[in-house]
């Protein structure tokens, strides 16, 4: 997917986040070193509490580290940030209710120093039709379904074209079926774009179908388990779960998992 | 932001009730719109019976006969003193909520500010209106100044509490959003702080668009030669019953037009539905 030498999407390198409080400190990443590759799609994966939700929110510079170092495409994060390379897709869609799909997905190009510049190549209006939402451009995000608002914040996430998308447990607050359909449209429009994804889940059918590779996280510090690599050949279908490679991937997750 | 929440708790009843926004029932379908009409003829015509019946004085409880025969044959002066009370709540409605809501303002832009002038503000507004209501009238003398500054200062106080708690109650993760797209104080200030304040500004206009009408009469009540405040004091000693009614009515129907010209503004603004999108 990426030519060697280019420079990482993402490097951690002992990155350690502490967050103190009245009542004392909670190391919530200790230590933690990871590469992803530009166009690279890696899960993190673990128990609540390992810090894979505060990992996301250090690349995206909404947390800084206490230790170690972080660097987003070869430089600190902030620069990353400002110049709008990162899109951010939380766990509830987080659309502006007074907002239509279409001025959501517009609001990135609306805030920020670079929001003109950022403008894509694909128009909020190809976005919306990207994620499947063509017609309901001009609906209120009451009047869409739980699926229907997190591909608007999808399409939102997308729209000032950034080289890497960090998805916070996405599709966790979805139903099984929606979320498979949104999971094979996700690996869609990560080959038609080729941006850099860091997806968060605690689902492991979920992270295996999806990735590259599965960080696992153990918890209490956060901290690296293993890094599992999914070699599963894409385009994969939903079929896929059902073959024996990808039961031993996660089959060997779940045990993963009982020790973290 | 939390202990915000937390002060507008300690507020009184008016405050606290308009805080909730996001609660509104569904409006009954429109059969039962006329409910409240056809109930409120049987009770003005039961009213009329009783009065007949026990044929009581027109001093103590004129019929609603005698009271719509009063407000024909009153209209022009009825109308020479309604002009005064519209135009004093109506600047008061607007004076007091612009200070407010500019306050309010203030208030999110510096807590040190808040700390110092919020207690204030809450102190003044345990003042009751009658007693605050003299001490303007000294200030700001006999004429209408004096009324508007008693309908902007009742319309104040729900008003800065609402716009307060509306404008710092922002989903927190819209912020984070908008940290990742480093966005501006001004920009997360006028995309996402003001449009999310709305439905609590308009339970608070709603609010103050009938009390403004009671703080411009009380202020007329204090003293002053025309209004339908120194109508009703003017009547009620001269026992002319069907006259106060009469005016009564006339006041508290400018007070349902100014609501319902409010309702009808936050119906055509705030479209979505707060609290239920995350």
């Amino acid at each position: 997917m990426s030519g060697a030498g280019a420079t990482l999407a993402v490097e951690l390198e002992n990155a350690t986040v502490r967050f103190s409080s009245e009542r004392g400190s909670v190391t919530a990443l200790e230590n933690v070193a990871l590469q992803v590759q530009p166009g690279g799609f890696i899960s993190l994966l673990g128990p609540s509490g390992c810090g894979k939700s505060t990992l996301l929110r250090l690349v995206a510079d909404l947390v800084p580290p206490t230790g170690g170092t972080v660097s987003v495409l070869g430089g600190p994060p902030e620069r990353a940030r400002l110049n709008r390379e990162l899109g951010f897709v939380f766990q509830d869609a987080t659309l502006l209710p007074w907002r239509s799909a279409l001025e959501n997905v517009r609001l990135p190009l609306e805030v920020g120093p670079k929001k003109r510049e950022r403008a894509g190549l694909r128009t909020p209006e190809e976005l919306l039709r990207l994620v499947g939402l063509a017609g309901r451009e001009h609906a209120l995000p009451h009047e869409l379904s739980g699926g229907m608002r997190q591909r608007v914040a999808i399409a939102r996430a997308l729209v000032s074209e950034p080289r890497i998308l960090l998805m916070d447990e996405p599709f966790g607050a979805l139903d099984e079926i929606t979320r498979d359909t949104l999971n094979e449209e996700l690996l869609r429009i990560w080959r038609e774009t080729g941006t850099t994804i860091l997806f968060v889940t605690h689902s492991i059918p979920e992270a295996v179908f999806l990735s590259e590779r599965v960080l696992v996280l153990a918890t209490n510090p956060g901290r690296v388990r293993e890094l599992v690599l999914c070699e599963l050949p894409y385009p994969r279908p939903l079929s896929v779960r059902e073959t024996p490679e990808f039961i031993r991937i996660a089959s060997h997750l779940r045990a993963l998992l009982q020790t973290c | 932001m939390d202990d915000r929440q937390t002060a507008v708790i300690a507020e009184p009843a008016v405050a606290r009730r308009a805080a909730a926004p996001a609660l509104s029932r569904p409006r009954p379908p429109r059969s039962q719109a006329l409910l409240p009409f056809v109930a409120a003829a049987v009770l003005v015509i039961a009213w009329q019976v009783l009065a007949q019946v026990f044929s009581l004085p027109i001093y103590i409880a004129p019929t609603p006969i005698q009271i719509v025969k009063t407000l024909v044959s009153e209209l022009p002066m009825l109308m020479r003193n309604f002009v005064p009370t519209a135009i004093e709540s109506l600047i008061g409605f607007l004076l007091g909520n612009a200070i407010a809501i500019a306050v309010a303002v203030l208030f999110v832009h510096s807590r040190r500010l808040e700390a110092a002038l919020y207690p204030i503000a809450v102190f003044v507004n345990t003042i009751p209106i009658l007693a605050k209501a003299p001490i303007l009238v000294l200030i700001f003398g006999l004429g209408m100044t004096s009324k508007v500054v008693i309908a902007a200062f009742i319309c104040f106080f729900p008003t800065l509490a609402n716009m307060v708690r509306g404008l710092t109650s922002v989903n927190p993760q819209s912020l984070e959003l908008m940290r990742v797209l480093s966005a501006s104080r001004a920009e997360v200030f006028w995309k996402l702080r003001v449009p999310s304040s709305l439905p609590f500004l308009f339970s608070a206009l709603k609010i103050a668009s009938t009390t403004s009408v009671l703080g411009a009469i009380v202020g007329e009540w204090i003293g002053a030669d025309l209004g339908l405040g120194a109508l009703i004091i003017e009547a009620t000693h001269n026992f002319r019953s069907p006259l106060l009614y009469a005016t009564v009515f006339v006041s508290s129907a400018w007070a349902v037009v100014f609501f319902a010209v409010v309702s009808f503004a936050e119906r055509r603004i705030v479209t979505w539905k707060q609290g239920e999108v995350s």
